[in-house]
């Protein structure tokens, strides 16, 4: 029993079945990736995850507990976190205000302790610091807590996103394209950074992606959607020898990168 | 040329001397005095009174923004405002009742202002039905007290701490002082208000959310406006259109009593009206506490989780929402938040003002409120303080002292030189040719046609014929008498017009506001560096 088990998923958006009758068991403690060609349903699967969405019928047990009608601050609260593919941080706050929102759900906060200052509302901003102090150090962005977000680099703003992701604590954190848009020594730093997230916090690492390298790289898992259906799943070796993928996914797109990187390994 | 580099010069100086901490308390001290010295020996007869009380006035109420910007030990900041407010503004009040008036106004916009400043600046949702809040507090104060016949009536004096309410036959007694705790009812009503507006528009955002607000806020007027016999009998609530007269204003203490009297015998004073002055004293301590537990409020809400949630909310909702933040509670929150500020200035209002009519809650007052946000800094609590006083002071005392002034000269047949209708036209003229040659110099100076922007052409010539027509019409004017300025352009009929040009003009050049919030101004800056990294 994993510590999310998604079972016979399935969302329509009119005629269009994004996600159909999918079915995921993360492991705790792993690192697993979900692939598929653009259009997939990859998106859609964890916006149903996160509660954006709300699944038309299946099942979604993460920790022992259903998050189906969850909002998706409750399934923030429940210990599933994510980031954006399209980065959407808070642009205008700073780095330091934008990692300190994703502590609200771990917060206890009542408009009365709020005005009064009372109940421990002091010690608990300290924490907050203190907290997200030691979160900017781990992604690397200590020196940048007080620049307005929107205007750091590519890179930095996905290190933010991340930290973000992570203040709330999480069990579990959605990565969507974490690695969208970095040149080859920002993807395997980014790597790398997955791989601390589960090594040094703890934290089961869930990403979508399509840069063949970081998938091959990192992931334990691999799970392959084509047309809103799971095609397959396993582990980076069995996937890389999959026909059904090759035919759906590696075939069309990234067999060059495949090779590129048997290339490398050989050479 | 030179003269732009004297006066940056001068300028330059000028703000180095202020950085020290010595010369700005000094500096400080002397402008606070010669402000409140003018404004004693000002003498209402005097023909050219409203122009002085107009340059003298305005300075005293932005002392305390004065003072704030300099850098001045921040006990030192705090004592010399609070000199400010508790005793140079009473005492300066007493001397002429209309500066009390027009800082009580202030403070009550101030309010308004900042409560707005929650729901739109902090939390992103724009509101233009914030006016409504306001009503209910007004009324609600209104309804108890006016002496005409309405469902609700209070019996005992109000003067007494036992109060008895009547609510339709059912009647119920406080002990309580009556006006401060119907304040605290005035701000828990509106604070439900504001969370019955905030739920049916919680999905809505930006031009929806403000066209529904907008709505609400009619609903509301429209409400007081036809609530005088509701039912069969008819049950009268507001008194309709009329509007409730005669409202109730709470007791005046001894201790204030015995501040007029200090004041009158050091001071040599010899106040008239005692007894509306010291009513109205009490307004303004009332008001101005009033404030600084709103902005208090308001400053520990900012700095705080929830603050922090209603930016986040502002800046991205779903990604906010997948973050933690409880979406229609925090919303509900700002929405209440704003509301209940308004529901406590309401009752004052209605209290300071005896009367209270559907007309005082239009959309144009919400408006006027959310363009003092705009002004001062959207999401910057000293800012938006700043807005309010401005716009009112514009509203309340500038403009119509100016045309009042025009007024004075034409009753004196005020007759104004030929000299100086020339050295005006000519310091215009040299201003227009300023800006003439900066659109004309790269067409003058270079050969190069490529660069030259014809439309700069266009404006530049333009503005040097406009140049030479000023200085033309100013030599051929002859000595103007005042009594010959035309009846159209009566300073009195272009207030908002006036006041509509300096809401585009400061759009221009200072589009955050006089004072924005912090994080604003840093965003604002930043495109500046990038521009200058660019042109090296």
């Amino acid at each position: 029993m994993g510590i999310l088990e998604v079972n016979n998923l399935t969302k329509k958006f009119g005629g269009l079945t994004a996600v159909n009758d999918v079915s995921i068991s993360i492991e705790q403690g792993s690192i697993s990736a979900i692939i598929g060609p653009n259009g997939a349903g990859k998106t859609t699967l964890f916006n149903l995850l996160t509660g954006i969405y709300k699944p038309d019928t299946g099942t979604i047990n993460f920790g022992g507990r259903s998050l189906i009608g969850l909002r998706p601050d409750q399934v923030n609260g429940a210990g599933m976190s994510r980031t954006f593919q399209s980065i959407r941080m808070f642009p205008g706050m700073t780095v330091f205000e934008n990692v300190m929102v994703g502590m609200h759900s771990r917060l206890r906060i009542s408009l009365f302790q709020t005005i009064t200052r009372l109940g421990g509302f002091n010690r608990q901003e300290k924490r907050v610091h203190e907290k997200t102090t030691e979160l900017l150090e781990f992604v690397g962005l200590s020196d940048k807590g007080d620049e307005i977000s929107r205007n750091l680099a590519y890179g930095d703003q996905r290190r933010v996103e991340i930290a973000r992701a992570l203040a709330s604590d999480p069990q579990l954190v959605l990565l969507d394209e974490p690695t969208a848009g970095m040149n080859p020594n920002e993807s395997v730093e980014a790597m790398t950074l997955f791989r601390r997230i589960r090594d040094e916090r703890g934290v089961t690492v869930v990403l979508i992606e399509h840069d063949m390298r970081v998938v091959m790289g990192i992931s334990e898992k691999i799970s392959v959607l084509d047309y809103g259906q799971k095609i397959a799943e396993g582990s980076p070796v069995d996937i890389r020898t999959n026909p059904r993928v090759i035919e759906a996914y590696l075939g069309r797109r990234a067999t060059a990168d495949m090779e590129a990187l048997h290339g490398e390994k050989q050479s | 040329m030179s003269a732009t580099t004297l006066s940056n010069g001068l300028f330059g100086n000028f703000k180095r001397v202020l950085r020290n901490p010595t010369y700005a308390f000094l500096g400080l001290l002397i402008y606070i005095t010669v402000t409140i010295v003018v404004l004693s020996l000002l003498d209402r007869r005097s023909v050219i009174f409203p122009l002085l009380s107009t340059l003298a006035f305005p300075p005293l109420v932005l002392a305390p923004f004065v003072t704030l910007a300099l850098p001045i030990d921040n006990r030192l900041k705090g004592l010399i405002i609070l000199v400010l407010l508790f005793i140079v503004l009473p005492v300066i009040g007493m001397f002429d009742g209309s500066y009390l008036e027009l800082a009580i106004q202030i403070c009550i916009f101030s309010g308004l202002a900042l409560g707005l400043n929650i729901v739109v600046g902090f939390a992103g949702l724009l509101d233009l039905g914030y006016i409504a809040f306001f009503a209910v507090g007004a009324y609600l104060w209104a309804m108890f007290t006016s002496p005409v016949e309405t469902y609700f009536k209070t019996s005992g004096a109000l003067v007494g701490t036992n109060l008895t309410i009547h609510i339709g036959s059912s009647a119920l007694v406080i002990t309580l002082p009556a006006f401060y705790t119907f304040m605290i009812v005035g701000v828990v009503v509106a604070g439900i208000g504001g969370i019955l507006l905030g739920l049916p528009v919680l999905r809505l955002r930006g031009d929806y959310l403000a066209i529904v607000t907008l709505g609400f806020g009619e609903m509301i007027r429209i409400l007081a406006q036809n609530s005088d016999s509701v039912g069969s009998p008819p049950i009268n609530f507001t008194n309709g259109s009329q509007g409730l007269n005669g409202v109730g204003k709470p007791p005046i203490p001894q201790f204030l009593r015995d501040f007029v009297a200090t004041v009158e015998r050091l001071l040599h004073l010899d106040v008239a009206n005692v007894q509306p002055l010291t009513q109205q004293l009490l307004f303004y301590f009332i008001a101005i506490v009033v404030i600084v537990i709103i902005v208090l409020v308001a400053r520990r809400l900012e700095n705080s989780p929830i603050g922090r949630a209603w930016t986040a909310i502002r800046e991205d909702e779903v990604a906010a929402i997948a973050m933690g933040v409880p979406l229609v509670r925090m919303k509900l929150t700002a929405f209440a938040m704003g509301a209940s500020f308004a529901g406590a200035i309401g009752v004052l209002y209605a209290a300071k003002q005896t009367f209270v009519s559907p007309e005082s809650f239009s959309l144009i007052q919400s408006i006027s409120i959310l363009a003092m946000v705009i002004v001062g800094g959207i999401g910057s609590i000293q800012g938006v303080l700043l807005g309010a006083a401005v716009v009112t002071l514009l509203n309340l005392q500038v403009l119509q002292n100016l045309s009042l002034q025009i007024n004075n000269w034409r009753n004196n047949k005020v007759v104004v030189p030929q000299v100086l209708i020339i050295i005006a036209g000519v310091i215009i003229a040299l201003i227009l040719l300023r800006f003439a040659w900066k659109n004309l110099k790269p067409w003058i100076k270079s050969r190069n046609v490529s660069s030259v922007k014809p439309l700069n052409i266009l404006i530049g010539t333009l503005l040097v014929i406009l140049a030479a027509a000023v200085v033309f019409i100013s030599l051929a004017s002859g000595d103007f008498p005042i009594a010959n300025w035309p009846n159209q352009l009566e300073l009195a009929k272009y207030q908002r017009f006036i006041f509509g040009i300096l809401l585009i003009v400061m759009m221009i050049f200072r589009p955050a506001g006089l004072l924005p919030a912090a994080r604003r101004r840093l965003e604002l800056q930043t495109p500046k560096v990038e521009k200058q990294a660019e042109e090296v």
